[in-house]
């Protein structure tokens, strides 16, 4: 039974677009963490055995011969509708769709099915899932010890680069992490910062939850809202406090629109619901010390 | 991406069959005078890819050509939310008896489109929903290729359109389709006006490109209105950098959103003020070179940031374009760097044998040592 979307070892993974050098590249990573990878779509490629794992015509074609629970895309984003119906249609539970700048109609219309065939959907725009020691999926440097140790803290990002940053920090004052939940940076996702919240409040390996969210749309209030029923501490960074009004900084969902999707409005809310907000990524840790105190790490 | 007036009429209603008053566009005073001349007293239009254009004084009637003339003229080359007017839509008056309110736009936290309309029309719609709430209609469309008669019908139930209401639910079927085939984030129709002679016009529209769609739409991208740029950051959109100029002393080159925005933030944290904001996250992470080059050319630029934390780019591959530059321009600025992640080992090396510098343990350490050199 997959925990999706914890990322486990006991997940069998499809990953379509193996064959090409980001998924070549990054499979192999995956491949050493132990992530359970059964297999690969490439339809050129159809029939040949790339890394050591069979290569199919279309994610069907592979559900047909093998259980798969989880597919993640290597696809550009012309691509990624096609491709997201095929493993949709074939019967994954979930879906890692980690391409950005996919159309948003091309995403309605996946979301939709995805909806009707009961399959999860993390991203679009997201760095993937970490479970430190044990299995990975996506573009984060799930291999790197430095970064990701294993241990009892769920993290939540929109952000791969700034998660990657939190949990090197989390690593350096000593603490692991159960789990690493990228959520994606557009507007419109799968998972949204709720549901990584709710699976990590449930997930018995996890103690205290770092949610690392950042202006624009709604989620981490709506997030608040769920943060209030937790027992679990949750511990907040929110990025964008500096960013000017109505500017897109890059992610396609960090805009800040009036009032709506602010920073202060973001934080009001969290703070509201018990969860401690700091300042900057450093003092995360002190912040989880002061929460779990049975932790007590020196973190200098 | 947003269209203008004129174009999102043409080329995103009319082909749906959504009726239009007769008008033109002039680019100068005197086509607006014959324009007057032939179709009588007109509405006068800034084209801006923005609202609040008539509370800017961007909107205005001509009752004569020799009056459009002289309202064309103080139209034409006002600024409006930074927006140059370079073009007014002359379009003839005709007498309303009713004006809506229809737009279809993406829903983000649904997941779907949502679909509203409101018997009230002319005023802003956030205004109309603060105070008259009960006057829009909502109807979320989560299966995208359904949104049909039935489903308009039903959404107007009850609204008081009188026989006016099958004509509003085909057009709202219509508008839908439209959404769908040209990746709209938004289409809005306000007013949507009911004349004396009972017929459906569209009297302004906006309309939001889908920036990611622009690939396959590429006869609206190319009319699409840009946002209101400085000249360092067209010549980063130019290479596919996003480059977002402030006014602080503090350069700042990081990967990926996320970490850009904290790095900004931490910045303005320790009482410093960020120059930009410019990532060189995903696929433009092989641009570390020209993204440096292009941030170095701004002149308040007092001290730099590099703040790499790899995840799909690796940090060997932007150090190196960091190095490449640098060593290229030979700055006379301070440069402060915190690299780590996927290639971090390689980074770290090539910077100390490069520039000679130590990257520092922590990117709050290296963004106070900026913001000190940056005084």
């Amino acid at each position: 039974m997959t925990m999706f979307p914890i990322i486990r070892r006991t997940d069998r993974i499809l990953v379509q677009g193996l064959t090409g050098s980001q998924g070549s590249f990054w499979t192999e990573r995956m491949l050493e963490t132990g992530t359970q990878i059964v297999a690969g779509v490439s339809p050129k490629r159809a029939g040949e055995t790339h890394l050591g794992l069979p290569i199919f015509a279309s994610a069907r074609a592979a559900l047909a011969g093998m259980p798969v629970d989880i597919a993640v895309m290597f696809i550009p984003p012309a691509a990624v509708r096609d491709a997201a119906l095929d493993a949709i249609e074939a019967g994954v539970r979930g879906l890692v769709v980690l391409t950005e700048h996919v159309p948003t109609h091309d995403m309605l219309t996946i979301f939709a099915r995805a909806a009707a065939a009961d399959c999860r959907i993390v991203g679009p725009n997201t760095a993937g899932l970490v479970t430190p020691g044990e299995a990975f999926v996506g573009i984060m440097p799930g291999h790197n010890t430095n970064v990701f140790q294993p241990g009892r803290i769920g993290v939540i990002s929109r952000s791969g680069s700034l998660g990657t940053l939190i949990c090197l920090n989390l690593t350096r004052a000593g603490f692991g992490q159960s789990s690493f939940i990228g959520i994606g940076g557009d507007p419109m996702i799968g998972t949204t910062t709720e549901d990584a919240l709710r699976a990590l409040d449930q997930d018995p390996r996890t103690d205290a939850v770092v949610l690392v969210g950042e202006i624009g749309g709604s989620m981490e209030e709506t997030a608040a809202t769920y943060a209030a029923t937790m027992t679990k501490p949750v511990v907040s960074f929110i990025a964008g406090r500096a960013a000017p009004e109505g500017k897109r900084m890059g992610h396609a969902g960090a805009i800040v629109a009036g009032n709506a999707g602010s920073y202060a409005g973001k934080r009001a809310a969290l703070e509201a619901a018990g969860v401690t907000v700091v300042d900057t990524p450093r003092v995360i840790a002190d912040a989880l010390s002061a929460r779990l105190p049975i932790y007590a790490h020196d973190t200098a | 991406m947003n269209l203008l007036e004129h174009d999102a009429k043409t080329l995103i209603l009319g082909p749906a069959g959504i009726k239009l008053l007769d008008s033109v566009l002039c680019r100068d005073a005197d086509e607006a005078a014959i324009a007057v001349e032939r179709l009588g007293p007109s509405v006068i239009k800034a084209q801006v890819p923005t609202g609040k254009r008539g509370k800017a004084g961007g909107i205005r009637v001509a009752e004569s050509p020799a009056q459009a003339r002289e309202v064309a003229q103080s139209i034409l080359g006002m600024a409006i939310s930074g927006h140059r007017v370079g073009a007014v839509l002359v379009e003839t008056c005709a007498p309303i008896a009713r004006e809506f309110y229809a737009a279809i736009l993406h829903a983000p936290r649904e997941r779907a489109s949502l679909v509203l309309f409101a018997a009230e029309g002319g005023m802003d719609i956030e205004e109309l929903a603060a105070t008259r709430p009960d006057a829009i209609r909502r109807h979320l469309v989560t299966s995208p290729d359904r949104f049909d008669t039935a489903d308009a019908t039903a959404m107007l139930d009850g609204l008081e359109l009188g026989d006016a209401a099958p004509a509003i639910a085909d057009i709202l079927v219509r508008l839908y389709r439209r959404y769908r085939e040209t990746d709209a984030e938004l289409i809005e129709i306000n007013p949507l006006a009911q004349l004396n002679d009972g017929k459906l016009v569209a009297l302004d529209c906006k309309f939001t490109l889908d920036d990611a769609a622009a690939f396959r739409q590429t006869s609206l991208a190319a009319v699409a209105q840009a946002d209101p740029a400085t000249s360092l950051e067209t010549e980063g959109a130019a290479l596919g950098l996003k480059y977002i100029e402030l006014d602080g002393s503090v350069g700042i080159l990081a990967n990926g959103a996320g970490l850009t925005m904290t790095t900004m933030d931490v910045v303005r944290h320790y009482g410093g003020r960020p120059a930009n904001f410019l990532e060189i996250g995903g696929d433009a992470y092989t641009k570390a070179e020209p993204a440096l080059a292009l941030l170095l050319k701004n002149p308040r630029v007092r001290a730099l940031v590099v703040n790499f934390c790899g995840a799909f780019a690796r940090t060997d591959v932007m150090a190196r374009g960091v190095a490449e530059a640098w060593n290229r321009l030979k700055p006379d600025v301070p440069v402060f760097f915190s690299v780590h992640g996927t290639g971090e080992d390689e980074a770290v090396a090539l910077v100390r044998r490069e520039l000679g510098v130590d990257p520092f343990d922590f990117m709050e350490d290296a963004v106070c040592a900026a913001i000190e050199a940056a005084q």
